[in-house]
């Protein structure tokens, strides 16, 4: 299917842009990447009456650091990402997700703040935010403000973004001292969207673990910190501890229907990836 | 509302210069306004990889990138490829792999393989087979793409050792 | 010379692997596909598409439609009812099979969600898509039908008043004394099996253009086709034509499967709207029509069983069908071959004297289902080989000896299955034994074992089968249906000694037309580069069938054959009397007329085309030559060439995910004469992975209401390059004779087999946790469901 008709804009300064924004309302769409956008529009399934190219403003894209946090601006390309040597040092979790974000050609377009605004229940993308405690930097015509990832992310497709408003960046807390991280997921093929996947994070020290941070994606509407299971696992890695934290997870998560994957599943591959997960942060590095 | 738009873009390294609708896909432009139809199209949601292109350098999705957003960039497809000879060694793996059997694929499949010879000559099977794995092929069942992929990344390092 | 059957020839290109002629313009982007043809004042077809699975239509306004930018026309049933007559999709030798007839849109109801209903033609297929919106119609929504084991109830909703009840068709099939057997058995294993609804997923979606010029009466429509003369006639019929103002061409095809040998509504609509119209109308399926409109296989449930004597002798099979086609019988091939072919053929690998077998064909609310790749084999494989494997268990007896014992010895052709199919040879003992070597079961067994202990589940899988290729006018013709089963091909010598074939068959990229050159150039003793092939257009070629039922070598290669020889003979009396010679003691040897008996280089080809075309009057008064020749062929001695093969897969479980991982695969296969060996190795090892996908990924998921759920690339899952595993595949040959060619099918042997084998090879990693799977796709849910996880 053809997308419905619309009009194109490509604003060259944030001024102009949030002009448009203002200008257009809710009839207006912010086009970054489109590798979602774009999608669902063929299908029809989404008809906004103006797209607003992002792709000319160059001062969201690219990766910075500092002391204590790493910036990602909302238009850096999840390739750029993925082979950021700052982000593979300083921030292991999102270098260690990237491979799993789609395919090769989508990773060239598809933007980091593209993923954190749409917010897809499954993306790699908004757990990591969550697990590494993120803030989402998000500027209107009134200014910016920056909301922790952990309140961000509302509802399936919800987000605290309001109209009128962009996400203009990403920060992240650097790496820790003695902080590792690790990721998987669990995909029916290569390059899919998740049936279940988990970021963690923890403080380690030989098997113990402190500060564990469990962020589960595919299971809700929204990525979901498993604050009990996180609990469970500080102190000593062993056998029981994954499988209290394992128990811990029904009460944490109460994971939602899919297409040929129910809520049960869902559950049982979140705690498959805990063990996996767990297991590779207290392995001998 | 939708007026039409100007752009100028280098395809295969010609200068392009047209009005546009903004609706249009880059794909679609390639093969209705361009007539290179080289270009496929297999599913028009980012999926397939049929509609598979060089933006600046980069494979995309042809068929989830706008015309007008290719305004001044460089694009290339198939037809580019294939006149300057930059894939010429892949694709003679292909024939005489037989690694393309309806060829709807081929042209996405190419400039995909084409990449990650460029990156990595040294990409085991299994690299080959994740980076084609956003390309669907219904007929080949991939073991011939990835032998005609392997083999030209392997005659590549020799010739480059 | 003479004499020489085409296995004689000098420089033969039987059994080589030669590139394919038309796989360069492939690789280079210069494919001729449908969408890639645009003719002057062409105009675009988009569908108003039914939202509900069974609804009446009650009223349609289309003049907000008619208004919108760039709209031509706007049509619903029944103004299409004026220019295409509707048809009915029965074959009198399936007797009883009964459906409604279908119109290019209908008129009171629609019968499945995304049914076309009203058609928009514009000038760009967008502003077609926008009109589309604006097109109201008023639904009367009806009870649906989804559930095809609910179709038959008495509460259930009877989709075609006219026909009575939602059966389509019965057949049963017993031999006597059946339930004796069962009485008497030592074992008896029971099993229910479910094969999921899925489709081609063809990557070029279905492909029309369609013109229609008054002036000559002429309809020339270029299709995505396997059946350009089949699509002729049927478009004459329903449009009022003859059939020789009807032109069907069809280039480049983006993958068929049987999902491009049928007739869709969509299509005849284009057509009549081109008629309409009179100016061009092309219509290309966007990716969610196809899930909706392209048809849809394999849904099948079957309960099944079978006896086993303690010392592993099978003794009867017995199963019950039950298989849901959608609202109508798909015309012309009808939905009833599938589970014809199920009936036909399960368990006839085997020699099981005793064999029952019931089917039902219902009508529901979905898509219409019909003949794709590998028509019923899958099905019949998987329950055949599931049935085994568990009989084997239940008698503590090995799968590979039990296959051993119970094969049909290959020294015991020709024979008859209990159905009554003929086989001239096989080789199943043989094929067997080859693939228990290249898989090295035992070392295989021994790493299975030692991985158990260390909690690695892997499964080992044997699959054996057998195929119904190059059919006979048994197949559809008798049944009344205008397919030919008959192929021709005419061969023609051009003044520069060069030879073009044109040929019945099709390409969709099998390498139909590399095979069709091979035969040709072998039988004239041409080199192929002087060979041109010329295929899919019915103006030019002459009448055939075109590529179904794993027909184009066999057949179509044995007309090129024959054609071939036919012009030899031709050419060479030219030369005979060029050289003084008898026309027996000459040959063609690489394009040259040599001497039979040392070889010795006589006079070029392009000498003799130059002669006869140019120079007849050096010729004799009385002699006129003829360098153009035809030849048509259909099998005689056997409605069917059965092939057969066995395949074998090697897995991992992983019990915890319920993921599954291809370690390896093998097939061997006997189809007979190889004529190229690598595009038939390659035909085997796409069918394989589109068989898996049907055993891991694929499925059209439903809800109750009859909505499809996935119907889109990122929902329904087919096998990408990630998970599929490489294939090693061995040839025996035996030949057909009753071809000189010998050649059988080999397109759909590796979809034939792959669900069955992945099956065994599943349930053999899962036996020491106890666990079994039967519904298809196996995906990670259903594993962990069969493990009690979840
Ligand atoms: C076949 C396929 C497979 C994929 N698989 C995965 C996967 O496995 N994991 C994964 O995470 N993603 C996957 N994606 C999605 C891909 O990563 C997208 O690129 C991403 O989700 C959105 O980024 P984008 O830049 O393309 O956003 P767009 O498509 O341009 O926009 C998406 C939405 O966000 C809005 N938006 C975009 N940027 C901003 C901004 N800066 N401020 C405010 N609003 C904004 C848009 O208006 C739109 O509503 C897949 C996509 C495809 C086509
Ligand atoms: S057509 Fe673009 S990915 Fe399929
Ligand atoms: S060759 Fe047909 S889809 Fe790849």
């Amino acid at each position: 299917m053809k997308p419905a008709p619309f009009a194109y804009e490509k604003p060259g300064t944030m001024a102009e842009l949030f002009g448009l924004l203002a200008e257009h309302g809710a009839d207006a769409a912010i086009l970054a990447g489109g590798q979602s956008l774009m999608a669902t529009m063929n299908m029809r399934l989404s008809a906004p009456e103006i797209l607003v190219d992002i792709n000319g403003l160059k001062e969201l894209s690219g990766i910075s650091v500092s002391e204590d946090k790493l910036s990602i601006g909302a238009l850096t390309r999840h390739c750029d990402v993925a082979s950021s040597e700052d982000v593979a040092a300083r921030v292991p979790l999102i270098h260690l997700a990237m491979p799993y974000v789609a395919h090769a050609a989508i990773r060239n377009r598809g933007t980091f703040g593209g993923s954190v605004a749409l917010a897809d229940p499954a993306s790699e993308i908004p757990a990591c935010m969550v697990c590494l405690d993120g803030e989402i930097e998000i500027t209107g015509a009134m200014g910016v403000r920056c909301v922790p990832a952990t309140t961000y992310f509302k509802g399936l497709y919800e987000t605290d973004l309001q109209e009128g408003e962009i996400v203009t960046a990403v920060h992240v807390p650097v790496l820790g001292d003695g902080e590792r991280h690790a990721f998987d997921e669990i995909t029916r093929r290569h390059g899919d969207y998740a049936m279940a996947g988990l970021a963690a994070s923890a403080s380690v020290s030989g098997t113990t673990l402190l500060n564990v941070r469990l962020a589960y994606f595919g299971v809700a509407g929204t990525p979901v910190l498993a604050i009990k299971a996180g609990a469970a696992l500080e102190g000593t890695i062993n056998d029981s501890c994954i499988s209290a934290a394992q128990n811990a997870l029904d009460s944490d998560l109460d994971p939602f229907d899919d297409i040929g994957c129910s809520a049960a599943t869902k559950l049982h591959l979140a705690k498959v990836l805990l063990d996996r997960v767990v297991r590779r942060l207290v392995a001998v590095q | 509302m939708d007026k039409a738009v100007q752009v100028s873009m280098s395809v295969n390294s010609e200068a392009v210069n047209r009005t546009v609708e903004p609706r249009q896909s880059l794909a679609d432009f390639i093969r209705n306004e361009l007539e290179l139809t080289g270009t496929h199209v297999g599913c028009e949601h980012g999926v397939c990889g049929a509609c598979t292109v060089r933006l600046d350098g980069q494979i995309v999705r042809g068929c989830l990138t706008l015309a007008v957003q290719a305004d001044g960039c460089t694009v290339e497809t198939i037809e580019g490829l294939t006149e300057s000879g930059e894939i010429a060694d892949l694709q003679n793996a292909f024939v005489t792999r037989n690694a393309a059997q309806c060829g709807f694929c081929t042209p996405g499949m190419l400039l995909t393989a084409a990449e990650l010879l460029a990156a990595d000559p040294g990409a085991s099977r299994e690299e080959i087979r994740k980076h084609i794995s956003g390309n669907y092929c219904r007929c080949t069942g991939y073991q011939a793409v990835v032998d005609a992929i392997e083999s030209t990344a392997r005659n590549r390092l020799g010739e480059a050792s | 010379m003479s004499g020489l059957t085409i296995h004689d020839r000098p420089n033969s290109y039987i059994g080589r692997s030669v590139s394919r002629p038309n796989i360069r313009r492939l690789v280079e982007g210069k494919g001729r596909f449908t969408d890639d043809m645009s003719l002057p004042r062409m105009l675009f077809a988009a569908f108003l598409r039914s939202p509900y699975a069974h609804a009446e239509i009650v009223t349609i306004d289309t003049s907000a439609a008619e208004a919108a930018p760039g709209v031509v026309r706007v049509v619903t049933g029944k103004e299409m009812a004026d220019v295409c007559s509707p048809w009915i999709g029965v074959l009198s030798h399936l007797e009883g099979l009964k459906s409604q007839p279908q119109y290019a849109l209908p008129i009171e109801k629609a019968t499945w969600q995304g049914e076309a209903v009203v058609a928009v033609v514009a000038e760009t297929r967008a502003q077609a898509e926008d009109a589309v919106e604006l097109v109201e119609v008023e639904w009367n929504e009806l009870p649906v039908v989804a559930d095809m084991e609910m179709a038959l109830d008495e509460a259930t909703h009877v989709i075609h008043s006219d026909l009575g009840d939602n059966l389509a068709w019965q057949r049963e099939f017993a031999t006597d004394g059946i339930d004796a057997v069962f009485e008497a058995a030592d074992q008896v294993v029971e099993e229910t099996f479910h094969f999921g609804r899925h489709t081609g997923v063809t990557l070029e979606a279905r492909s029309i253009l369609s013109d229609y010029d008054s002036s000559e009466e002429q309809l020339t429509v270029y299709l995505a086709t396997q059946t350009p003369h089949m699509m002729q006639t049927l478009f004459a019929k329903h449009m009022g034509l003859e059939d020789h103002r009807v032109r069907v061409i069809s280039g480049d095809v983006g993958g068929a499967f049987g999902i491009k040998v049928h007739s869709y509504a969509d299509e005849y609509a284009t057509v009549a709207l081109s008629i309409m119209l009179k100016r061009p109308v092309k219509f290309i399926a966007d990716r969610l029509e196809s899930f909706t409109n392209d048809i849809h296989a394999r849904d099948h449930r079957i309960t099944a069983r079978m006896a086993v004597s303690q010392d592993g002798e099978i003794q009867a099979i017995d199963y019950d069908d039950v298989t849901g086609v959608g609202p109508y019988s798909v015309y012309p091939r009808t939905s009833g071959i599938e589970a014809n072919q199920v009936v036909n053929m399960t368990g006839a690998q085997y020699a099981c004297p005793n064999y029952r077998a019931r089917t039902n064909v219902v009508f529901q609310n979905k898509t219409p289902m019909c003949q794709y790749r590998a028509v019923g084999h899958p099905i019949l494989t998987a329950l055949t080989e599931g049935l085994v494997d568990k009989a084997a268990d239940a008698i503590g007896m090995d799968p590979v000896d039990i296959r051993r014992k119970n094969l049909l010895p290959d020294d015991s052709y020709p024979r008859k299955s209990p159905t009554g199919m003929l086989f001239e040879q096989l080789s199943h003992q043989e094929s067997l034994e080859k693939i228990v070597q290249m898989m090295d079961y035992e070392m295989l067994r021994k790493e299975q074992g030692k991985l158990r202990d260390q909690g690695v589940y892997r499964g080992i899988g044997i699959a054996t089968f057998i195929e119904v290729t190059n059919p006979s006018a048994m197949f559809y013709g008798i049944g009344g249906a205008p397919i030919s089963a008959q192929d021709g091909a005419t061969i023609r010598l051009d003044a520069k000694g060069n030879i073009i074939v044109q040929t019945g068959v099709t390409e969709q990229g099998q390498g139909t037309e590399a095979v069709i050159a091979q035969v040709a150039a072998t039988a004239l003793g041409v080199t192929m580069d002087k060979i041109k092939v010329l295929t899919g257009d019915t103006d030019i070629t002459p009448c055939g069938g075109g590529t179904w039922a794993s027909r184009a070598a066999g057949v179509g290669g044995e007309a090129a054959a024959q054609a071939g020889h036919a012009l030899r003979q031709r050419i060479l009396e030219v030369a005979a009397i060029m050289l003084q010679a008898d026309a027996g003691t000459l040959d063609i040897q690489e394009n040259v007329i040599v001497d039979v008996a040392d070889g010795r280089e006589r006079i070029s080809l392009a000498e003799v085309g130059r002669v006869a075309y140019y120079r007849p009057d050096t010729l004799p008064k009385d002699f006129q030559s003829e360098l153009m020749v035809t030849r048509h062929y259909v099998p005689k001695d056997y409605p069917f060439a059965f092939t057969n093969g066995v395949q074998a897969s090697y897995l991992e479980v992983d019990p915890a995910t319920g993921i599954v991982t291809l370690l390896n695969h093998w097939v061997v296969e006997d189809c007979g004469t190889v004529i190229n060996p690598q595009l038939v190795d390659e035909q085997i090892r796409g069918g394989v992975v589109q068989g898996i996908g049907g055993a891991l990924y694929e499925e059209c998921l439903y809800s109750p209401e009859g909505q499809l759920l996935n119907g889109n690339m990122a929902d329904y899952l087919v096998p990408m390059a990630g998970e599929m595993p490489d294939i090693q595949v061995a040839h025996v040959e035996s030949r057909t004779a009753d071809s000189e060619l010998g050649a059988k099918g080999a397109g759909e042997a590796g979809t034939a087999g792959a669900p069955g084998v992945i099956m065994n090879a599943i349930n053999d990693a899962l036996k020491p946790l106890n666990a079994r799977v039967t519904r298809q796709p196996f995906t990670p849910e259903r594993i962990l469901q069969a493990l009690k996880t979840v």
